[in-house]
């Protein structure tokens, strides 16, 4: 038990003093408002670039409430799930517009962590002493690909069944266990009721619980060392001996409570405007396969994963089987997500922002995020896309382009991180500021 | 609280101690996490559901596939033209695994046709690639949609793999093996097939 010291009373909320104050001697109430919120010295210099953390927070909130909702009327049996979710598109009062809610939210989330992913890799947000905010956030991300693949299989439709089907027998090729492995995953031979039962178990419950862990553990991380910022410029260094706060620092709140309501504010038109006008997105946000009950039998002519999945499932494609297994494209597609863990220490530049630095990295970064792009591209049509080459070369001959333009690309998007201790070595950076720039 | 004792530690017997209690609370928790872990088993329901099924093929056309279900996924059961059996032979340079020596298919299964009688194939109709289901595209030659050279097979519409009339994979496709032929066995009078279930002694 700590040792009482009578706190001062809390002052400045008008009629809610005395209740406050009562909380106050109770809880850290007023502790944690200063040390989280009021007196938490953010860099000035912040851009648009670091709406997408708040942004995504938001999104986690729209979610749980929204998933919560949609829980009260959904089925997860095999035999009505697909029913269930139409039951609360056509029939349940304003059920459409929190199921497109959802399904908007769904890519919404990952649209805001890719930008605030690319913000931290543009500014070195991941480098000393970020490094644990950065691999919690790499959780976050691995956490949100679990939870996106879990709720995909819940509406049932064809997608939702041949998309769980693909993904559960990428674990089946592992060497050795992974047929067992599968089986156990699935809890049945196919992927069946037993499948979409554990898996809306651990959507509705056991990953968001996870999810909200890691988002906690992300923010005290930042909340310990301070945030970042695009001049990659430790502001903590330089601190006004009057005030005892860092001069380039500015509280979080009123200044960046205001800046990212106004955000929020941004956002929320664009959400709007795609839940209103079109949920679907062209069949990017919900694919229109997905409005074909699932069926066992019968695989659909053309099957993609949803956008955010595409780049990896391009790579995994471009692999070709070795050894008589698929095991090696997996491996792929898997080291491309957890290579991200590795990247503070392969960083070895003297600056952090991408502000100053030279041309090698520069170079490299453009490369991956062009990579990243195509691939994604790729992953959402057809190996057919852009029709074969070269027929009658021995070897590749026949082959499709896309197929080859795939594995470049893979190449190019791990050369970006296997090098980067060397093209960021020797590298012709720029000094940093000694104080932010705005 | 001035009683606690600070004097006369024996910091090694206390981390001996702390060692062998977390120990044994880590074998409980490994303990109680088996039946969680063992949940996820296919239940006895699952396995029940898995037990073998027959299909009549009486009126069965030269030619027809019918797909039943077996454990769940399709099986296909495809009746072949003697054109179609003839065609099996003849493409053995493009097919990675011609023998289907690295294919799972039962022991009584030998040969090109990969069957217990020549004409009808009985197959699980899932890719060994991902899992989905290929396409039938019989039509021998462009009638098939699929290349002049197509000497008939299935089309898998996920990641472009390509079979034969007998299941067994092309070159250059991403699937790494042939398609699993199950255990079936005919009834006496040799009109009905049994999946699921080898020949009894």
């Amino acid at each position: 038990m700590a040792v009482m010291t009578p706190k001062p009373p809390v002052t400045g909320a008008g009629p809610l003093n005395g209740p406050l104050t009562w909380v106050d001697q109770r809880f850290p109430l007023v502790a944690l408002w200063k040390s989280q919120v009021a007196e938490y010295y953010a860099p000035k210099n912040f851009n648009w670039w670091y709406y997408f953390g708040s942004l995504a927070l938001l999104v986690l909130v729209i979610q749980i409430v929204s998933g919560i909702f949609l829980t009260m009327n959904y089925k997860p049996d095999a035999a009505n799930a697909f029913a269930s979710v139409e039951y609360i598109m056509r029939d349940v009062p304003g059920g459409w517009l929190i199921r497109y809610i959802h399904s908007t939210g769904a890519s919404m989330f990952f649209i805001c962590v890719y930008l605030h992913m690319a913000r931290g890799l543009m500014y070195g947000s991941y480098r000393k002493p970020r490094e644990l905010i950065w691999i919690f956030g790499v959780l976050i991300y691995l956490t949100l690909m679990g939870e996106a693949f879990f709720g995909y299989l819940l509406p049932w439709g064809q997608m939702s069944y041949w998309g769980a089907q693909v993904i559960i027998n990428l674990f089946g090729t592992i060497p050795f266990i992974g047929e067992g492995l599968a089986i156990w995953i699935r809890g049945d031979y196919n992927v069946s009721d037993a499948t979409l039962n554990r898996f809306f178990a651990l959507h509705v419950i056991a990953l968001p619980l996870v999810l909200l862990g890691l988002v906690a553990a992300h923010l005290m991380a930042l909340h310990e060392v301070g945030s970042n910022n695009p001049d990659g410029v430790e502001i903590g260094k330089d601190i006004d001996p009057r005030t005892g706060h860092p001069r380039d620092g500015i509280p979080f709140h009123p200044y960046y409570t205001v800046k990212d309501t106004f955000g929020v504010a941004v956002f929320l038109i664009v959400f709007s405007v795609i839940v209103f006008f079109s949920p679907e997105v062209g069949g990017y946000f919900l694919e229109y396969n997905n409005f074909i009950p699932a069926d066992p039998l019968k695989t659909p002519e053309h099957i993609a994963p949803v956008w955010y999945f595409t780049p990896y499932y391009a790579m995994l494609r471009a692999i070709p089987p070795m050894f008589g297994s698929q095991f090696p494209g997996v491996a792929v597609m898997g080291a491309a997500v957890l290579i991200f863990f590795a990247l503070p220490w392969l960083d070895r530049g003297r600056v952090k922002s991408i502000r100053y630095r030279g041309t090698k990295y520069r170079v490299w970064f453009t490369l991956f995020i062009i990579s990243f792009l195509i691939l994604g591209y790729l992953g959402v049509e057809p190996t057919t896309v852009w029709g074969q080459f070269g027929a009658g070369v021995p070897l590749i001959g026949g082959d499709y382009i896309a197929l080859w333009v795939a594995r470049v690309l893979t190449v190019i998007y791990f050369l970006f991180f296997v090098l980067m201790p060397w093209y960021t070595a020797n590298d012709n950076e720029r000094p940093e500021p000694a104080r932010v720039t705005f | 609280m001035s009683a606690i004792v600070t004097d006369n530690v024996d910091e090694k017997r206390r981390r001996l101690l702390l060692i062998a209690t977390s120990a044994a609370g880590g074998a409980v928790a490994a303990g109680v996490a088996v039946p969680f872990f063992a949940s996820w088993f296919p239940s006895a329901r699952a396995l029940a559901a898995g037990a073998p099924v027959e299909f009549g093929l009486c009126a069965r056309e030269a030619g027809q596939q019918v797909t039943i279900e077996w454990r769940g996924k399709p099986v296909w059961i495809l009746r072949r033209t003697p054109e179609m059996l003839e065609a099996l032979t003849k493409h053995d340079g493009v097919l990675a695994d011609p023998e289907s020596k690295d294919a799972e298919q039962p022991d009584y299964i030998k040969g090109p046709t990969r069957s217990i009688k020549p004409e009808v194939l009985v197959a699980v109709g899932v890719c060994t690639h991902l899992g989905c289901s290929p396409t039938l595209k019989k039509e021998i030659g462009a009638a098939s949609d699929m290349g002049a050279d197509w000497p008939g097979g299935y089309y898998c519409p996920c990641h472009n793999s390509r079979f034969d009339l007998s299941a067994r994979v092309f070159k250059g496709s991403p699937a790494p093996k042939n398609l699993v032929i199950p255990p079936h066995h005919y009834t006496a009078n040799d009109t009905v097939v049994v999946i699921g279930e080898d020949r009894k002694a």
